[in-house]
């Protein structure tokens, strides 16, 4: 009876192979529940795939920034305990570069999406979808990107078009030595 | 104090006195008038080492404590391996501590099955162990600069390499089933800030880990346990620690430390972004900067050498500042991403030295220059540094950093 059972387990096994890439094969895990996703950041595509509904204007990013984010980014994100987050455009190819938001992020996506995720910083997830879209707001007004009267939300944000969108380039190495490919 | 000398006190005894030094030759009989020899420690639970090893991470300060990098002593390191205590850390919201039984790994997006996976199940796989070195990619980020790093552990310490115990990447993708314009993986931690990287698929699908082991051992929470991703050959951040999302995507996410942070900037003002791979890279670590020969005489020369490309297929050091090279030995066996040990026996005769070490890798690579890579990427791009590094030897066996 045991051997018979491994015979066709064995004949099964080969006759599935053709479909190995389709099928589950050991079968571990469970489908996802909504409580396993509520242990994950709300991952947002630079099209906007992800982001939620909520809205937020340049004034009321201005509160939340002086509650939640200025005892570390100073008043005006000149920076202090974290980062600079205003200036730096036109200082990339300078000998002292300056990478903020306005002058070095690529896309305003990742602006609400890093501001969802991780800030602030001790107590990263503590904003609502608005005050983050009001947050992402005001940094892009400070840096001249969106104007006051400017509302961010899912369909606003990706549409903006950062100062630094084509300063991006794909990886060319080996770029020194003996095997450096030829510059295009 | 006297408990560790005790052993040396019967080595001295049972050697006799023509092996001991003239000096010590009136104190057999005094030691053995002693009582008896006394107990050691009795077993523990869990290994310490001696009291008398005192290699640790030298961490750089930071304005909040729980972001920064902490180094690896290598010039303490011997052999290749390197003690899950003494692994670089790199973390940018602190180190999380997670119960193995609520964790869970979901891999979602763009598949047939979406899973929900324990460290149990996943512990229920096939497994994979591979020895594997780690890079940050900002490892050595200290020597674009004119001034460059005193000592091999400030300047070349955030890299370390592991025994990784783990499933194969791809054979969970076969069990969700990854539909077929899915074209990249996005990962995520489950730290405060909750790290996030793209990572393409065909990468996922080659020789990517999930991995719950680190030599012999579950991970250390440093180092992500319960769960981590493992990208061989590519730069550390991309490594997720404390793994629990995995989402299919078909197209790349932009996020924070893919952008903002771990891009490359070159002279004219354009970021290389994707600049995944860390090319091969070797330093000598003793003698090495901050350390002192104590005397003239003969000395092995040794370091470590790697490369995210594959093997390490030769290592050549330089004794008169780059002029002359001249193999060194590798040690076997020679792994692909992994540490190889080099040495090369050296006499030094009290006249000033510099040295450094070049690694060719597999590929035919060849560890460049500092001023290489430099005339190519300028002094501002932060990351990737893999530059070979010099060490002066001066006169009185003092050995300090220098730019050639």
């Amino acid at each position: 009876m045991w051997k018979c059972s491994v015979v066709v387990g064995v004949v099964l096994l080969l006759a599935s192979i053709p479909l190995a890439s389709q099928s589950p094969t050991f079968g571990v895990g469970r489908p996802p529940t909504p409580e396993d996703f509520r242990e994950l950041a709300t991952a947002i595509a630079p099209d906007g795939t992800g982001l939620p509904e909520g809205s937020g204007t340049v004034a009321a990013g201005r509160e939340v920034f002086a509650a939640q984010c200025a005892r570390c980014h100073g008043q005006k994100a000149e920076g202090d305990i974290g980062p600079i987050l205003v200036g730096g455009q036109g200082t990339l190819r300078t000998p002292k570069p300056l990478k903020t938001v306005g002058s070095f992020w690529p896309y305003a996506t990742t602006l609400w999406d890093y501001i969802n995720r991780a800030m602030p910083f001790d107590k990263p997830g503590l904003l609502k979808s608005s005050e983050v879209y009001a947050a992402a707001a005001y940094i892009l007004n400070l840096n001249g990107i969106i104007g006051e009267a400017d509302v961010m939300d899912a369909k606003t944000l990706p549409k903006i078009r950062m100062p630094n969108r084509d300063g991006f380039v794909s990886d060319p190495r080996p770029d020194v030595g003996p095997k450096a490919k030829k510059p295009n | 104090m006297k408990n560790s000398k005790r052993p040396s006190r019967r080595q001295l005894l049972k050697m006799g006195a023509a092996a001991v030094g003239g000096g010590l030759l009136a104190q057999p009989k005094a030691l053995a008038a002693e009582s008896p020899g006394k107990l050691g420690i009795p077993l523990g639970p869990y290994g310490e080492r001696s009291p008398y090893e005192k290699a640790v991470r030298w961490r750089r300060d930071t304005k909040t404590p729980e972001t920064g990098s902490s180094f690896s002593p290598l010039q303490d390191s011997v052999g290749t391996l390197t003690p899950s205590s003494l692994h670089y850390e790199r973390h940018h919201a602190g180190i999380p501590l997670i119960d193995p039984a609520q964790h869970r790994l979901v891999i979602h997006g763009m598949v047939d099955r979406p899973l929900s996976l324990a460290v149990a199940d996943i512990k229920r796989l096939p497994s994979i162990t591979r020895i594997m070195v780690l890079e940050c990619g900002g490892n050595s980020g200290s020597e674009w600069a004119a001034i460059t790093g005193p000592d091999v552990q400030r300047s070349y310490g955030l890299v370390s390499c592991s025994e990784w115990t783990g499933v194969s990447l791809s054979l969970l993708l076969k069990e969700v089933g990854v539909k077929p314009d899915a074209s990249w993986v996005i990962a995520e931690g489950a730290d405060a800030c909750r790290m996030e990287r793209s990572v393409p698929l065909a990468k996922a699908l080659d020789d990517a880990l999930i991995a719950y082991g680190q030599n012999g051992e579950a991970l250390r929470p440093a180092q992500g346990y319960p769960l981590r991703l493992l990208l061989p050959g590519w730069e550390g951040n991309t490594n997720v620690k404390w793994l629990h999302s995995l989402k299919l995507t078909d197209q790349a996410y932009m996020a924070r430390d893919e952008t903002a942070k771990y891009s490359d900037l070159m002279p004219d003002g354009k970021a290389r972004i994707f600049t995944y791979r860390m090319e091969a890279k070797s330093v000598i670590t003793f003698p090495s900067g901050g350390q002192k020969l104590p005397g003239t005489g003969l000395y092995e020369l040794t370091g470590l050498a790697w490369s995210g490309s594959g093997r390490i297929e030769r290592v050549e050091i330089t004794t008169d500042g780059g002029k002359s090279w001249v193999a060194a030995k590798l040690h076997e066996p020679r792994l692909p991403i992994a540490f190889t040990r080099f040495r090369l026996p050296w006499r030094f005769d009290g006249r000033e030295a510099v040295i450094a070490s070049r690694a060719t890798d597999e590929t035919g690579y060849v560890q460049p220059t500092r001023e290489e890579l430099i005339a190519v990427r300028g002094t501002n791009s932060g990351y990737h540094f893999n530059g070979m590094k010099f060490w002066k030897i001066q006169t009185d066996g003092t050995v300090r950093n220098v730019e050639v």
